[in-house]
């Protein structure tokens, strides 16, 4: 299986989340911002970091780099795609997501080792997680208050559509505890949170993060 | 040359912790009597010729599509005239 993982200008996680797709059993295939084909992969990943230096509004930019129309089309077609942090921007940006990101309420730069608990675990990215099963993988982000009008948030969670939530303090304003959601299909999932950070016990908190990679692998062998 | 501007603030039910700051610090510098601080950003577009209906339009689409995220933000368009006066 081939994961794509896009690097913008001023992307960060790159290596990291290509990294977390090999130990998870899948060949990465790095795919650049002015490409305008997703080259045969079975998946994507937008990582996080700070793509055009996160000038607008973060992800505003990346949005519009030529990749993403193949990406967007292929994700409306079901195509498997993670955004984490400035990922999660660019697919709230791009509408593949509702809602929108905005500077932590409490307006300070976060990083910690956050635990939250997957809501759903039927989306192709938490399949191998169980449902309500706690994690703890890093956060660490200074945009990553989840914000959305009211009738959006009611229909993600009547739909079951929130896939992660902060446990214990709220660490950023997002409406709801919000960490993550996932569209309709649950082929598309963004999060704030980078289990790209937790995949091996020498440099994360846990192991926990690498279950969003391997998920996908076994959802790409059963389809 | 003719100059549209394009102001974009955050709809009035996001909060916005920049401005609240600035709202904050106001009272410590001495500033006092004000109650609120919303922080938006203006863009400053020269165009070429007239402004037309049709360019206004398709600034209009601009300022919807790149300059704002209408999820949560809203904008207005103004022509500004060279004489400092503004029309909408």
């Amino acid at each position: 299986m081939k994961v794509g993982v896009v690097s913008f200008p001023g992307s960060l996680d790159d290596g990291d989340a290509a990294r977390a797709v090999r130990l998870a059993g899948a060949e990465a295939v790095r795919l650049w911002h002015g490409d305008d084909a997703l080259r045969d992969v079975d998946a994507v990943v937008l990582p996080g970091g700070f793509s055009y230096g996160d000038y607008l509004r973060c992800g505003a930019i990346a949005r519009f780099a030529p990749v993403m129309a193949p990406l967007v089309d292929a994700a409306r077609g079901g195509l498997p795609v993670l955004g984490i942090c400035n990922g999660f921007q660019v697919l709230c940006e791009s509408h593949l997501l509702p809602g929108a990101l905005i500077r932590n309420d409490h307006r300070k730069f976060n990083c910690v080792d956050q635990e939250l608990e997957v809501a759903n675990a039927a989306t192709v990215w938490t399949s191998g997680y169980s449902a309500g099963q706690r994690v703890v993988v890093p956060l660490k982000n200074g945009e990553g208050g989840y914000v959305a009008d009211d009738a959006t948030l009611d229909r993600l969670e009547a739909e079951g559509r929130v896939v992660v939530r902060y446990v214990g303090d709220n660490p950023n304003g997002s409406y709801r505890s919000i960490a993550g959601i996932t569209n309709e299909r649950g082929n598309v999932v963004g999060l704030m949170p980078h289990p790209e950070h937790a995949v091996e016990e020498l440099t994360g908190p846990s192991t926990d993060g690498l279950t969003f990679f391997t998920s996908v692998l076994s959802a790409a062998v059963s389809a | 040359m003719a100059r549209v501007v394009v102001d974009v603030m955050l709809k009035p039910e996001i909060l916005d912790p920049q401005g609240k700051a600035v709202a904050q610090a106001l009272p410590r510098l001495g500033f006092d009597g004000i109650s609120g601080v919303r922080q938006g950003k203006r863009f400053e577009l020269d165009v070429e010729g007239d402004v037309t209906e049709e360019r206004l339009a398709q600034i209009r689409s601009a300022a919807e599509t790149l300059l704002s995220n209408p999820v949560i933000e809203d904008f207005t368009v103004h022509v500004e005239e060279p004489g400092g006066g503004a029309h909408r």
